[in-house]
């Protein structure tokens, strides 16, 4: 334990020259940011080459400029499948919600000065930087990107060129870069625990944290249970695809009539376990911060305490716990056994009873409210119904008997992109238009904020909710093409109109980028609680200063959501604010 | 600056937010209830079972569905900025005891009835009178062999499949068994209204068998032999399509799926054994 545990665990002086400013920083805030640009640059990447797929898919016979032959390649496409998944996923929905604004915001809301470990906090952003850096070579490889899905089933990720084109280098390279991801994620989610665990300020109670600080506190210790399988099941995979071993390849395997005889006795079923052991968990590493958002954002913009603090506060451990009991419905298909599917199912089903007391906690939060309606509210009242919508198509693909059908079709894609995509990229949203004033001391601009929550939110289902039509008809999903299945021919103008609807929803994202850096200089001026919110964050100025509280030790007297108390002039009382303060006021 | 005035536009937000989740969950449930997009017809018992099943499933997400939906439309509007108080409170431990108690009796009892689906497939074997069929998948075809007459399946060797040389699937001509075997690529036959044991296999990646109409999908592993039974009853032709991500022709790797009544089953045997002479 550090002897100290009001917040002032370490002490460190401002750096002065730029490099070690903004580069090699070591503030938290500093740290924050970087992530968060990280993932913007990634997520504008995947968006890319998510359209690229849309385009592709809605007119397959359409030549496009900047490919060599003007067609689309089925190994092109699936290229694009796989990093669009893996750069979203690790990328986007791993690295903004909780290495951003959980770095930059977990000391601020806690009252510490900085992370508990700021150089190991410095050497974690550089870690997933290096790994994205890897990552995205694997395009400029001859060989070409990987095409084996962020899953990277074994032995098509595993056995080498054999399988096919991207399977060399570029899938190599994917492994390195997910490996190097892993360590990076490992340190920060160690950096959290310590943090949340020692760093509290003075009165900070563990019943007393903001909920997004429960959430980025469980986060973490997902984080470093989950990682540190991945890490191990990425070592395996590299041996097996440059080291000669059989983790994952089995004897005797055939490809173009000519068997692969350097293999023996391994185990494609064995990644399966192992990626999905990682895998499940990960969907809530990508939710649990968004959930923690979204319920600080409704109860401070409907002037309301959070409906049921304690019960959300359980549920994101609840859901954190069963995280690890469930990665088994994922591998419903794949020739595990029986008996096993019949428990894993009914764990799942259970996960969907603190998702829905979580559901229920954000309507009674709004009950009775005075809502207002600024982007950020939007945003968080939007993950509400999309964390719905795609919450329950999960009690489909729950039961083993209806996957058998569901399974790898577009129901999936409707599904995973609903809750953990869309629903956690509104958390994102809601986190920027709330606290961009913090970080930035100037306002975005709300009109430009609504036009964008507008056009998402309509377009985001637009997109995915005709994607369930197309998985009840049995589209698979991942097809480069699909004019080689008879039944899929009468579905292309779904394709189409979700095409459509995915490209004005991305260019509708250029308005939220536009105001992004325009806001930067021109941006109203923020003052220090713009929102009248009650977080330690907005006891100080915007943006904070170094060491984020003046060297002074904040005090916390009551807990995080104190809106609308009845007698009291102000709708709401800050977790700082001195009793006597208080009564002053009253 | 306590009270703050309506300053975000509240009404007019307030009332877009609803009238659009309100128009969200209808076009939903039209869609749903119109059936615009849905499943071909099931060709077995088990895949009747299943449409009870997805249906039992659809209505009581469905309730939730607009139940929360629509419960968010109405806060929305009703509870927008109006310049006065919020009301105070933070919970309501019944409401939320009877709300946790109702989703767990809910989801986990719908989890344990679609058990029995699950367990009636898969906890059980084929019957000892089903047909045996081998399937054996690979870049970026099915194979699919029939036992023959004796009724036993031939050894395969890996190092002996070739296709080119009409030996698709490597079976050893030193074994007997093996001689009066049938592999019929590309094309899958079943007779109707009799149990079917499919062994499935893969050469080389995963694979998945997956036909719409027997509303099942198995995923082919290399180094595994994983069995599949059914019975389809409806005689038809129908597609088999690859669905586990396998390389680039895996949106091409597809097999014909015919059910054919037991002599047209015969007839149909018979001419592939003529073209594997």
């Amino acid at each position: 334990m550090v002897t100290d545990a009001v917040g002032v665990g370490h002490v460190h002086s401002a750096s002065t020259g730029f490099i070690r400013k903004y580069i090699f920083s070591v503030d938290h805030k500093v740290i924050g940011i970087q992530y968060l640009l990280l993932a913007l640059f990634s997520v504008f990447l995947g968006m890319a080459l998510s359209l690229l797929m849309r385009i592709h898919l809605a007119w397959p016979a359409h030549k496009l400029p900047f490919l060599g032959g003007g067609l689309m390649t089925p190994e092109q496409y699936l290229a694009l499948v796989t990093m669009h998944g893996s750069i979203m996923i690790f990328m986007v929905l791993t690295t903004a919600p909780q290495s951003g604004f959980g770095n930059y915001f977990l000391p601020l809301q806690i009252g510490a000065e900085d992370m508990a470990f700021p150089v190991l906090n410095m050497l974690s952003f550089w870690t997933t930087f290096l790994s994205l850096a890897v990552m995205v070579s694997a395009f400029f490889v001859p060989e070409g990107a990987p095409i084996s899905g962020w899953t990277a089933y074994p032995p098509l990720s595993a056995v080498g060129e054999q399988a096919g084109p991207g399977q060399g280098a570029g899938q190599t390279l994917w492994v390195i870069g997910i490996a190097i991801f892993c360590a990076a994620s490992l340190m920060g989610a160690l950096n959290f625990i310590t943090t949340t665990v020692d760093l509290r300020a003075k009165g900070m109670s563990l019943m007393r944290l903001p909920l997004t600080v429960w959430a980025w506190f469980v986060t973490a210790i997902l984080g470093l249970l989950a990682f540190g399988v991945l890490l191990a099941a990425c070592a395996l995979l590299l041996l097996d695809r440059t080291a000669g071993t059989s983790f994952f390849i089995p004897g005797g395997l055939v490809f173009t009539d000519q068997v692969l005889i350097d293999h023996k006795g391994g185990s494609p079923l064995l990644w399966q376990h192992l990626f999905w052991f990682f895998g499940h968990p990960e969907v809530y590493i990508a939710i649990l911060p968004g959930m923690g958002v979204a319920s600080h954002l409704l109860s401070t913009f409907a002037r309301k305490p959070v409906f049921g603090y304690k019960a959300m506060a359980y549920a994101i451990c609840a859901i954190g716990f069963l995280g690890f009991c469930v990665w088994g419905h994922h591998m419903f298909v794949s020739g595990m056994s029986p008996y096993s599917a019949f428990a894993f199912s009914l764990l799942t089903m259970t996960i969907g009873v603190p998702s829905a007391i979580k559901t229920f906690n954000w309507l009674g939060t709004l009950w009775g409210g005075r809502i207002q309606f600024t982007a950020a509210m939007l945003f968080a009242l939007g993950f509400v119904s999309l964390f719905v919508t795609g919450g329950l198509s999960g009690i489909f693909l729950a039961q083993p008997t209806l996957d058998l059908y569901f399974h790898d079709t577009y129901f999936v894609v409707a599904h995973f992109h609903l809750i953990m995509g869309v629903a956690a990229i509104f958390g994102i949203f809601g986190a920027t238009y709330f606290w961009y004033p913090k970080m930035f001391g100037r306002m975005l601009n709300e009109g430009l904020g609504k036009v964008h929550f507008w056009l998402t939110f309509v377009g985001v289902y637009a997109i995915f909710m005709p994607m369930h039509y197309l998985g009840i008809a049995g589209h698979e999903r991942r097809y480069a093409d699909t004019t080689g299945v008879g039944y899929l021919a009468k579905l292309q103008p779904v394709h189409v109109f979700i095409t459509y609807a995915a490209i004005i929803t991305i260019g509708s994202q250029l308005i939220f980028l536009f105001n992004f850096l325009y806001s930067l200089k021109w941006g109203k001026k923020a003052a220090d609680n713009p929102w009248h919110a009650t977080t330690l964050e907005w006891s100080v100025p915007s943006p904070p200063p170094f060491d984020n509280f003046g060297g002074k030790h904040p005090q916390i007297y009551r807990g995080p959501y104190e809106f609308g108390v009845p007698g009291h002039s102000e709708d709401y009382i800050p977790q700082y604010l001195k009793p006597e303060k208080v009564s002053e006021a009253h | 600056m306590s009270r703050r005035s309506p300053e975000h536009g509240s009404t007019s937000t307030a009332l877009a937010l609803t009238v659009f989740l309100l128009f969200f969950t209808a076009i939903t449930v039209y869609i749903f209830i119109k059936k615009l997009w849905w499943f071909p017809p099931a060709i077995t018992d088990e895949g009747h079972e299943f449409d009870a099943q997805f249906f039992r499933t659809l209505v009581i997400t469905g309730i939730v569905f607009v139940g929360a939906q629509v419960g968010l439309a109405l806060a929305v509007f009703r509870y927008r900025e109006r310049g006065k108080p919020a009301s105070h409170f933070e919970g309501h431990t019944g409401m939320e005891v009877v709300w946790t108690l109702a989703t767990l009796v809910l989801f986990v009892g719908l989890g344990i009835y679609a058990e029995k689906g699950w367990a009636s497939v898969h906890f059980i074997g084929a019957s000892p009178g089903a047909l045996p069929i081998e399937v054996t998948a690979q870049q970026f075809a099915w194979n699919f062999r029939y036992a023959g007459p004796d009724g036993k399946f031939g050894r395969t060797k890996p190092e002996l499949v070739s296709a080119s040389t009409g030996n698709p699937v490597g079976i050893d001509p030193a074994d007997p068994n093996g001689r009066d075997d049938i592999v019929s690529p590309g094309e899958i036959a079943v007779p109707a209204g009799r149990e079917v044991d499919l062994l499935l296999k893969s050469l080389d990646v995963t694979h998945s068998f997956y036909v719409r109409e027997l509303r099942l999908k198995q995923d082919a592993v290399p180094g595994m032999e994983i069995h599949l039974h059914f019975t389809a009853n409806d005689p038809g032709t129908y597609e088999l399509a690859c669905a586990q991500l396998c390389g680039l022709g895996h949106h091409k790797m597809r097999a014909t799926f015919k059910v054919l009544s037991e002599p047209d089953f015969e007839k149909w045997l018979q001419q592939q054994e003529a073209a594997n002479q």
